[in-house]
């Protein structure tokens, strides 16, 4: 860690899913669905729609988390803003999933990138945030099964 | 979700903050006269941001008669480092989830 371009600006899960893309799109938009694998939800796939995910509440952590869809483009890209610790102090992030259709299934991409409040009002969906930030490491966490 | 990190993405998801912390590890110990040069924004403003840097531990200061200097602790961001490792871990452990929920889908 002596070297600062080491630290990551973003983290990236990507795993390839043995399934029909259509079938990852409707586990990650459908409410009651996204329930069974993320947490409880009112999550509605359209622009602008502000949601939440909420779990136990932890020491460090209220439990809840507060979102807005921020990209909806069917059945291959979704993003919402994610933000912990309540509107004023917290920190907000965007989550992006991309799917893409491979041999046998469908690959996943989670990009899960850091902002500061100023930022998110240039949003633009490429070039945001912690990418700006110490160049480094694309992949923190990767894994492609 | 973790104290110390969040302090850290905070300090750093200012433009201007995250640039003189930039400068600090790209030239080394710098005074605030040169990173005010450098900033484009007013001495008190630099100030100010270093006290953020400084409370994140991202930067360390000392004094040399009427001029403090200022160095990047560049170690500083081990916290978040660890902060997204654990981001990682909960992603991970969703998409088994997934994986198990799309097996029972039709």
């Amino acid at each position: 860690m002596s070297d600062p371009k080491e630290c990551p600006r973003s983290l990236v899960i990507e795993r390839i899913f043995p399934h029909a893309q259509e079938k990852l799109w409707r586990a990650l938009t459908e409410s009651t669905l996204l329930t069974q694998w993320m947490m409880s939800n009112d999550f509605e796939p359209a622009v602008g729609k502000k949601f939440q995910f909420r779990a136990e509440p932890q020491p460090n952590w209220n439990g809840v988390v507060d979102c807005e869809v921020v990209l909806v483009d069917p059945i291959e890209r979704l993003s919402y803003i994610w933000g912990t610790g309540g509107a004023e102090s917290g920190l907000q992030w965007v989550v992006a999933f991309t799917l893409t259709p491979t041999m046998g299934g469908t690959h996943v991409r989670m990009e899960q990138s850091g902002f500061g409040p100023d930022q998110i009002a240039a949003y633009n969906g490429a070039n945001y945030g912690w990418n700006k930030m110490l160049g480094g490491l694309e992949r923190v966490l990767g894994e492609v099964n | 979700m973790h104290a110390v990190a969040d302090n850290i993405f905070r300090a750093l998801a200012d433009p201007t903050r995250r640039s003189i912390f930039e400068e600090l590890t790209r030239q080394g110990e710098q005074t605030v006269h040169a990173l005010t040069r450098y900033a484009g924004v007013s001495q008190p403003a630099v100030s100010k941001h270093l006290t953020v840097l400084k409370r994140a531990k991202l930067v360390r200061h000392r004094r040399e008669g009427r001029e403090t200097h200022y160095q990047a602790q560049p170690n500083a961001l081990a916290p978040m480092v660890n902060w997204l490792d654990q981001y990682g871990a909960f992603w991970r452990e969703r998409f088994d989830r997934l994986e198990s929920l799309l097996e029972r889908m039709e």
